[in-house]
């Protein structure tokens, strides 16, 4: 088996968007799974994708899990209400995310789990929760290395960067680095480039086309130009783009695809489209 | 993993501010070394930010001959820059400084630690005008 082996559960931006337009690259928001050669699970983000990832570790009866957040916005926390791991009192769960200035992670998370959204409180989760903000330095989690940085985005985000003894991965599925400049600039003053620099795998925000972007500069995402830009300034080897906009059907993707093939020098790698059901193996 | 080079979010996005600024404005990391400074700073100090690079920011500083009203050379510990890094609050202060160009300016400076978190001090900010 890889040293790591990722799923995309979810990579669908802002909104779930289920229907026939999206079959082929899905409608779930954000989740992807890391599953290392020990066993260990470890879960990015908590979009809509995690509740289907949850009946399947019910099924491998995985009790053990470590569920990382790059930020609380709603498409990114959504599905953790409905992920059957945490209605299970034999599991343990440790939910990593970004400090924040004035709230802990567990209150705001909390707020999600009470009236008027949602009927039980957090407290009341039979599950064992432990809230901990991501360290400043890198750190493990059962053989696998991390690190997070803040990044442009609206309100704490993070970013991750996953290293097994022979690969490496960087998860910035919402990320606006175009607002502080990619281009020309070295790579210390690019927003989230430690995290990316010379990854194996690059899973990035590429949730518009240049001309969509114009009206929305400032949201937090990228466009599919950014995207590659960003690709090219920090030397990832892949590029996987991510965070799909949700009025986006797969044939719009296929054409942001294409166009993100397009732009790329013809010695660079070839970005591809983050689809659910999606696997990677990291060696 | 060893921690990779990268400044500080903050400090990319005071970065990002200041170049959009019209007021004279510099930026300073935790370890009180110059990491930029903008177009209208430059007007005042009399070179660009290119030029200079990053350096400590008492060397830089005190390559203007700072003084204070009676003509006295002001001293390092007294420099807004210097008390925002070490006692990590705002300060303001005037000065003549003599730029590169050999021009003496009356400048007035403000100065501010940036905290990232309330135990995570990132940096300062200094903003000055001609008096």
């Amino acid at each position: 088996m890889a040293a790591a082996r990722l799923t995309i559960w979810g990579c669908r931006g802002s909104v779930p968007t289920p229907g026939p337009d999206t079959v082929a690259f899905g409608g779930n928001t954000s989740c992807v799974e890391v599953t290392l050669q020990n066993g260990a699970v470890l879960v990015l983000d908590a979009g809509t994708g995690i509740i289907d990832l949850g009946l399947d570790l019910v099924d491998r009866g995985v009790r053990r899990l470590h569920l990382l957040l790059t930020h609380l916005h709603l498409d990114h926390l959504e599905g953790l209400r409905f992920f059957a791991p945490l209605w299970d009192e034999h599991v343990t769960l440790d939910i990593w995310g970004p400090p924040s200035p004035m709230l802990g992670l567990q209150e705001r998370i909390a707020r999600s789990f009470s009236p008027p959204l949602f009927p039980i409180e957090l407290r009341d989760v039979p599950a064992r929760l432990t809230f901990r903000d991501v360290p400043r330095e890198p750190w493990s989690i059962d053989g696998v290395s991390l690190a997070a940085d803040l990044v442009v985005h609206p309100g704490p985000t993070v970013g991750f960067r996953l290293e097994t003894a022979g690969s490496s991965f960087a998860y910035l599925p919402d990320h606006e680095p175009a607002l502080v400049g990619v281009v020309e600039r070295s790579s210390d003053w690019i927003s989230g480039a430690a995290l990316a620099e010379d990854v194996d795998v690059l899973f990035h925000d590429a949730q518009y086309f240049e001309d969509e972007y114009e009206t929305r500069v400032g949201w937090g995402h990228s466009s599919v130009s950014d995207a590659v830009a960003f690709r090219r300034a920090v030397g990832a080897r892949r590029l996987l783009l991510f965070h799909h906009e949700p009025q986006h059907s797969d044939d719009s993707l296929e054409r942001l695809e294409a166009h993100a093939q397009s732009i790329a020098a013809p010695d660079e790698p070839k970005a591809e489209l983050a689809r659910e059901g999606m696997v990677i193996e990291l060696p | 993993m060893g921690r990779r080079r990268q400044k500080h979010l903050v400090l990319i996005l005071a970065r990002e501010f200041a170049s959009n600024l019209a007021t004279p404005t510099l930026i300073a990391d935790a370890d009180g070394t110059l990491v930029f400074y903008n177009e209208a700073a430059e007007e005042v100090v009399g070179h660009t930010f290119a030029e200079s690079g990053e350096m400590p920011l008492d060397e830089w500083s005190s390559s203007f001959a700072p003084r204070d009203k009676h003509g006295q050379p002001a001293s390092p510990n007294e420099r807004p820059t210097r008390i925002a890094l070490d006692e990590r609050r705002a300060a303001h202060e005037r000065f003549r400084i003599t730029s590169r160009d050999g021009v003496d300016r009356d400048v007035a400076v403000t100065a501010f630690p940036l905290f990232a978190h309330a135990d995570e001090f990132v940096g300062i900010v200094a903003i000055f005008w001609r008096e």
